[in-house]
């Protein structure tokens, strides 16, 4: 077996503006004193003109994102999930989600995997609150390929766009021919009958690995990638209930208010069928390596495949 | 300023603050103290400083301005609706359900330049009218009007720090010092003062002015525009309800609309200002 690239998505971020600069000259990217962090150090080197350091300050810069995008900028407000989502919440929903104004945020370091920082900065709540946004886009790329893909979606769409990126490597996962990213469309990645397996994030390989043991258990698992969860592909989402019986999400997030509530939500009104989630549970994280902390919280491959035995037993 | 541009500044203020009574008082709410102290500044800036067009409100290349203390919308809408942007009869149905003009400033009315009523946030986005100016090489100026009571807010000196920083000239906040917020006098409530040594020290360049004559209007954003090398602040000694006797230095009507005695009192008041400039 090759070995198995691994990056990070929000190394995957930083290229990707730096990539795209020269294509869109309203691009603009903003941070808060974290440029090496959520890699938009890489733009800041290759575009120092288009770049600006707000400090630490991110209300202001999310504020100042909303105005420079009244003036036709595209501005990328860049900052952890935890100050992007958190901190300044209320700025995204009055200064760019009441105007609808064409703001591109970058939340790196989101969910448990930022690891050894601890609970403080492991923000499990941020898809929770910018979906309670009217008119706010969320992408949460399963990879590298995904992530550069979200960039240049968010950039040909005029609107909010929240993007959530991790700090830990992941796996790249979609680096094939056919991949196509489509805002606001699932992407099956493995058919199965007996049950789905609706994932977002870097919980899409963990996933696919469940798939992979459950069928050597006799259970059929589908797999479906929702990279954008606003707006959810409700269809497919139904479609999969309606077609599997039994769904079991996948995030690193709480499974308050995400993609498991999303999903649990679209079927209620169109095919109620148990929904199991699996994510981090109404708890604070704490601090240590990334990986172990995602086999404590129940963010593997290990665990979704028993609870996708929990949900086919319901059946 | 010469007599005769005064006198007609001072015309279109005195309808300015008729139409603040005529839209709280159908409204039965909203904000008419704070809108009258800044009455005479926006109709300073609309009709005789900023580069701006009603018959093209998106114009690129226009002067822009971001009501931070936006609960004083029926000031500008009043102005907006004098200088042509929609009819003043709009002002009839402010706040009411389906009407264009919001409780505070929408973007999407003709003439709002951005969204704004959550303290301290319309600075942040003047800053990024200004920064986009900046980067484009454009002249227009970006104006953005505060409350003193409204500087309270963290985000404003974060604001400040940054236009400071990215020496945005092309910026100008105005902080409406009439000393009074919801709770009481702003030095009892908690002080921001001292107000200009405040915007000094965060390296902005510091004038104050009579908010209600126009000489001193006029000569405050005169030398405004000769700054070139930072943001500017203006703060302007005003007097909350201005124009209407009742209301004047009166707390108690930063957000009361008038009933219908007080709204034909305050009317009769401004009648007869109105008619006054008119002989």
């Amino acid at each position: 077996m090759a070995d198995v690239i691994k990056k990070a998505t929000r190394e995957s971020y930083g290229e990707a503006l730096r990539d795209l600069a020269e294509e869109y000259p309203e691009l603009v990217v903003l941070d808060a004193d974290l440029a090496a962090a959520t890699k938009t150090g890489i733009f800041k080197k290759a575009y120092p003109d288009r770049f600006f350091d707000c400090g630490i300050a991110e209300a202001n810069m999310m504020g100042v994102a909303a105005g420079l995008a009244a003036c036709g900028k595209i501005p990328f407000a860049s900052t952890f999930a935890m100050f992007a989502a958190g901190r300044a919440f209320e700025i995204v929903r009055n200064s760019i989600g009441y105007p609808h104004l064409n703001v591109k945020i970058g939340a790196t370091h989101a969910g448990i995997s930022v690891g050894e920082d601890g609970a403080t900065h492991q923000c499990n709540e941020d898809i929770a609150l910018m979906r309670t946004i009217p008119g706010m886009t969320i992408i949460n790329p399963s990879d590298d390929v995904e992530a550069k893909a979200a960039v240049r979606a968010a950039l040909d769409f005029n609107g909010p766009v929240y993007m959530r990126f991790g700090r830990l490597a992941v796996p790249v996962i979609n680096d094939n021919a056919d991949y196509k990213f489509e805002l606001g469309k699932g992407i099956v990645l493995r058919d199965g009958s007996d049950v789905t397996i609706v994932a977002t994030g870097l919980m899409v390989n963990e996933a696919l690995q469940a798939a992979e043991a459950l069928a050597n258990g006799g259970i059929s698992a589908r797999v479906v990638n929702i990279h954008t969860i606003k707006p959810l592909d409700k269809e497919l989402i139904c479609k999969c209930a309606k077609e599997t019986g039994v769904i079991v999400t996948a995030e690193e997030h709480s499974i308050i208010g995400g993609l498991g509530s999303a999903v649990a939500e679209a079927v209620t009104e169109c095919c109620p069928v148990p929904v199991i989630k699996v994510g981090v549970n109404d708890e604070f994280g704490h601090s240590g390596p990334a990986v172990e902390l995602l086999k404590e919280f129940g963010l593997s491959a290990e665990n979704i495949a028993a609870k996708a035995k929990e949900a086919f037993s319901l059946k | 300023m010469d007599v005769s541009s005064k006198k007609e500044l001072q015309r279109i203020a005195c309808k300015v603050r008729m139409g603040v009574i005529e839209g709280t008082y159908n409204a039965k709410s909203g904000h008419p103290g704070g809108s009258l102290s800044i009455s005479d500044t926006l109709t300073y800036l609309y009709f005789n400083k900023m580069n701006v067009d009603p018959s093209q409100p998106d114009d690129p290349g226009r002067d822009r301005l971001v009501l931070s203390k936006g609960h004083t919308a029926p000031a500008l809408y009043s102005v907006l609706a004098q200088k042509g942007y929609f009819p003043e009869e709009e002002l009839k149905s402010l706040r009411h359900i389906g009407a264009l003009l919001q409780g505070h400033p929408c973007i999407h009315i003709p003439g709002v330049d951005m969204s704004s009523g959550s303290l301290g946030q319309g600075i942040s986005a003047a800053c990024g009218m200004a920064l986009a100016g900046k980067l484009d090489g454009k002249s227009y100026k970006v104006y953005t009007i505060l409350g003193d009571g409204e500087i309270e807010e963290g985000q404003v000196w974060e604001a400040a720090m940054f236009a400071a920083h990215k020496e945005l000239s092309n910026l100008v906040a105005i902080v409406d010092n009439n000393g009074l917020q919801i709770d009481g006098p702003i030095t009892e409530v908690c002080s921001p003062e001292p107000i200009t040594d405040k915007f000094a020290a965060f390296g902005w360049h510091v004038i104050t002015m009579d908010a209600h004559d126009f000489d001193s209007i006029d000569r405050a954003f005169e030398a405004a525009e000769a700054v070139t090398d930072k943001p500017v602040a203006i703060i302007q000694k005003s007097i909350k309800g201005k124009g209407v006797s009742f209301m004047e230095n009166q707390v108690g009507w930063h957000g009361t609309a008038p009933n219908k005695e007080q709204y034909d009192q305050a009317m009769a008041e401004l009648s007869a200002q109105l008619k006054e400039l008119e002989d």
